[in-house]
């Protein structure tokens, strides 16, 4: 743009830098409607899914199906992963805590940034990454296809069978796949601990279980609660919403990975706050 | 033949609001999508167990109309009523008793990818499924996929039949609910011409067997002729020209004609 003033005389450069500015005017608004736009549809979204959530009939076996789908098919993906992670976080760490002459410590300091961070943190986001793409990219496919509309013509709540189902599968499924996720996790640092060392597995896990404590375990599992329902709720609001054909079903899958990856810090930081805050 | 090039006198002006053969009926329907106005003042009246084509260019909202009908999309002005009844203005429970009397053949089949055929063909029974035994259902669903020639097609997946044999489930999942209008959204397009054909002798096996009242959307002459006993033509979001094929075959607007060139 700089380019295109140079080359113009001084009353042209005023009339290019006046339109220059309405311009960006006009992005802002835009860019600032659209976010609002947004905001609103998620949250008419939102309460749309608790609505259809409490009324009955429930979709209990749409609910059993898509668990199966979400929770077990995720399952060796989180546990290769956790594994990973456990044992990648443990051979990090030996150096630092050797400098010091505290290896001993090892174990414990593994467990408790496993089990109070890393884990839940590390598995939602893989989880957005298969599960929230998923369930955006299919929703917004049935959307292409018509089929949404067709379960609507044939007396049917696409919104209860599609949408309720899958976020609660989400949110119900997650936690236990931390859980999971963070035993591989231990057993990944029981593996990285003995490559350098001889640490039997009765101490090993009891230096584990000496240093964990209810306060690291319990708000570390409820805040997955709350991932995998944003997670659940943003693919399926993606998808759901999607209307620009084909392309639209890549841009669902792109932007509920995107979104339900920043919901997942977003909802992290205001959880550690809140837990240091019970915690004193 | 009624035709003109604003908008024709269609048989809803006319109307005996006792006649009890009049199923759909439209007035000063409209239809905006932002500043696009799709149907712009649409007029008419369909009758008990007749077949009414739609034709018109791409575009110019013959899908929205249905769509409008089977309750997809709201109207943002006019009336329209079904079996007499102004669904603008009724209740989730009356406007859900009357969709459920409507069955709609979407263009692309919109069949449950997830979903054997039979799971496809009971999806629609699923609110029935506690009041349905184990053989009444089976036999609906026998009963649906024989009057579409798909008696073999039970335990496959979508993705294992053709486009007809696709179009043809389509038909049977909407006629399993027994539905008293059908709408035929393009139930031709990307067939070949032999396949188009039997595509157009089940929706003639649907009306005589089931006494429904049609509406096909179509791009299809061939279609057309043999299945509608009236046609509409869509010009501007209005009801551009009127009558049966052989008049609009005939009409003096080449524009008119030039659909059945």
């Amino acid at each position: 743009m700089e380019k295109i003033i140079l080359h113009k005389s001084q009353s042209e450069n005023k009339v290019t830098e006046v339109v220059i500015e309405e311009s960006v005017e006009v992005v802002k608004d835009s860019m600032f409607k659209k976010f609002f736009l947004e905001v609103s549809s998620l949250t008419t979204f939102t309460l749309r899914f608790f609505k259809e959530a409490i009324k009955p009939p429930y979709e209990f076996n749409e609910l059993m199906k898509q668990s199966f789908l979400i929770g077990y098919k995720s399952l060796p993906l989180i546990a290769i992963t956790g594994f990973i992670i456990g044992l990648v976080l443990t051979i990090q760490s030996r150096p630092t805590l050797a400098k010091f002459g505290s290896e001993s410590l090892l174990p414990a300091m593994v467990a408790v940034s496993l089990i109070r961070e890393i884990g839940p943190v590390i598995t939602a986001l893989i989880f957005a990454g298969k599960v929230g793409s998923g369930i955006g990219a299919e929703l917004a496919s049935m959307n292409v296809t018509e089929q949404i509309d067709a379960m609507q013509v044939s007396d049917n709540n696409p919104f209860k069978y599609l949408v309720v189902t899958r976020v609660l599968a989400a949110t119900l499924m997650l936690p236990i796949l931390v859980i999971l996720a963070d035993g591989f996790g231990l057993l990944g640092s029981f593996v990285g601990v003995n490559i350098k060392g001889d640490v039997s597995a009765y101490l090993f896990f009891s230096q584990i279980f000496q240093s964990l404590e209810f306060n690291d375990l319990i708000p570390a599992i409820i805040k997955t609660f709350f991932f995998g329902y944003a997670i659940g709720l943003i693919g399926s609001y993606k998808g759901y919403n999607s209307n620009k054909g084909t392309e639209g079903v890549g841009e669902a899958a792109n932007s509920a990975v995107v979104l339900s990856s920043l919901m997942v810090f977003i909802i992290d930081m205001i959880a550690v706050q809140i837990t240091s805050l019970l915690q004193g | 033949m009624q035709e003109n090039t604003t908008n024709i006198e269609t048989k809803s002006k006319t109307i005996d609001k006792q006649n009890n053969d009049v199923v759909i009926e439209m007035e000063h329907l409209k239809k905006s999508f932002g500043k696009n106005h799709v149907l712009r003042d649409i007029n008419l009246v369909v009758n008990k167990g007749e077949n009414l084509a739609v034709l018109g260019q791409s575009g110019t909202g013959k899908s929205v109309l249905i769509k409008c009908i089977v309750g997809l999309i709201d109207i943002d002005d006019g009336k329209l009523l079904i079996f007499g009844q102004d669904i603008s203005e009724l209740k989730n429970k009356k406007l859900v008793e009357i969709q459920k009397k409507i069955g709609f053949l979407f263009q692309s089949g919109a069949l449950y990818d997830s979903m054997t055929v039979r799971e496809n063909l009971e999806f629609p029974l699923r609110k029935q499924l506690n009041r349905l035994s184990k053989e009444e259902l089976d036999s609906l669903i026998k009963e649906s996929l024989h009057d579409v020639g798909l008696d073999k097609a039970i335990d496959k997946t979508p993705s294992e039949l053709s486009g007809g044999m696709r179009k043809r489930l389509g038909l049977a999942r909407t006629l399993i609910l027994k539905p008293e209008i059908m709408l035929y959204d393009e139930p031709t397009t990307g067939l070949d011409p032999i396949t188009s054909k039997e595509i157009s002798n089940l929706i003639l096996e649907v009306q005589r067997k089931y006494h429904t009242t049609s509406i096909i959307i179509t791009h299809d002459i061939e279609c057309t002729k043999l299945t509608a006993d009236r046609i509409i033509v869509i010009k501007d979001g209005i009801c551009a020209a009127e009558g049966t094929f052989d008049e609009l075959e005939k009409s003096a607007d080449p524009w008119i004609r030039s659909f059945f060139e």
